[in-house]
């Protein structure tokens, strides 16, 4: 399974990079002191003028596997996920991450911790954070001076 | 042998990647199979699909599995970060000619596809009782 086959197309290149991570930090080594644990999961980041939407593939896993905490400018998504053979099974592939995550990342703006929501649907996790009032960009005019 | 597997076995344990030219870009999402007595069961993962826009094709032994992922966010969102795309996902395997074609079921539930193969009665283990005369 390491051996993966390196596909010519970039972006298959940059999942191969991304599923070597995970394979990384799910399979061989002890989570926590690994680089690779802080690479999990990744993360997609955008903004409103209101809201920081962070979203997350977190497949197989309901939200009672994953925690997302709030404090400060940090968010801290954190879980695990079991993944349970029977012992009269043949593993054929095995290639889908198992074992316990945590990632925490520094938000670019002060938030609402207690508005903050997150829900899990078809394995996508979406947390929706209120920015805090006055960091919004505010429109400065600029005046001629006229003489 | 004993033990063989309903899968074809080619290069050692690798199970034979069947090439597939596709318009478009496409993921290739992460698989577990396991056989079982009666059944191959495979699980892919692929958070955010619509489970009526999965496709599974089963033909020639060739197990085909495609699943369509709208965007999720408008084209010009403009990313603070972004660390993942989201896309369609297509996967295709090399089945051995022993799973009974008529009895495949599948279902998708949590962002993860369940597909299961049952083996035809031909290849099921059977065990023998022995009689005392």
């Amino acid at each position: 399974m390491l051996a993966r086959r390196i596909n010519g197309h970039p972006v298959h290149r940059l999942r191969d990079e991304m599923d070597r991570l995970f394979e990384g930090f799910f399979q061989d080594t002890p989570y926590w002191n690994t680089l690779g644990a802080r690479t999990y999961p990744p993360f997609n980041i955008w903004e409103d003028n209101h809201n920081l939407f962070v979203e997350a593939e977190l497949p197989g896993m309901k939200m009672e596997d994953v925690e997302v905490l709030v404090s400060g400018k940090e968010l801290t998504v954190k879980g695990s996920r079991s993944i349970e053979l029977t012992e009269q099974a043949t593993v054929h592939r095995q290639e889908r991450p198992s074992g316990r995550f945590a990632r925490m990342i520094q938000l670019p703006v002060d938030i609402r911790a207690n508005d903050v929501s997150a829900e899990l649907k078809e394995g996508v996790l979406l947390i929706t954070l209120p920015k805090m009032a006055g960091v919004d960009p505010k429109r400065i005019e600029v005046k001629c001076a006229s003489k | 042998m004993a033990q063989e597997s309903a899968i074809q076995r080619k290069r050692g344990s690798e199970i034979c990647q069947a090439e597939e030219t596709r318009s478009g870009w496409h993921y290739r999402p992460h698989v577990d199979i396991v056989e079982h007595a009666d059944e191959l069961t495979l699980h892919m993962d692929m958070p955010g699909a619509d489970a009526k826009k999965v496709d599974i094709r089963y033909e020639n032994g060739l197990l085909s599995l495609h699943g369509m992922v709208e965007p999720r966010q408008p084209e010009d969102t403009r990313y603070l970060m972004r660390e993942y795309g989201v896309g369609n996902f297509h996967r295709t395997f090399q089945i051995g000619e022993t799973i009974d074609d008529s009895k495949i079921t599948a279902e998708y539930r949590d962002g993860v596809l369940v597909v299961h193969l049952p083996k035809t009665e031909a290849v099921k283990p059977r065990k023998i009782a022995v009689r005392t005369t």
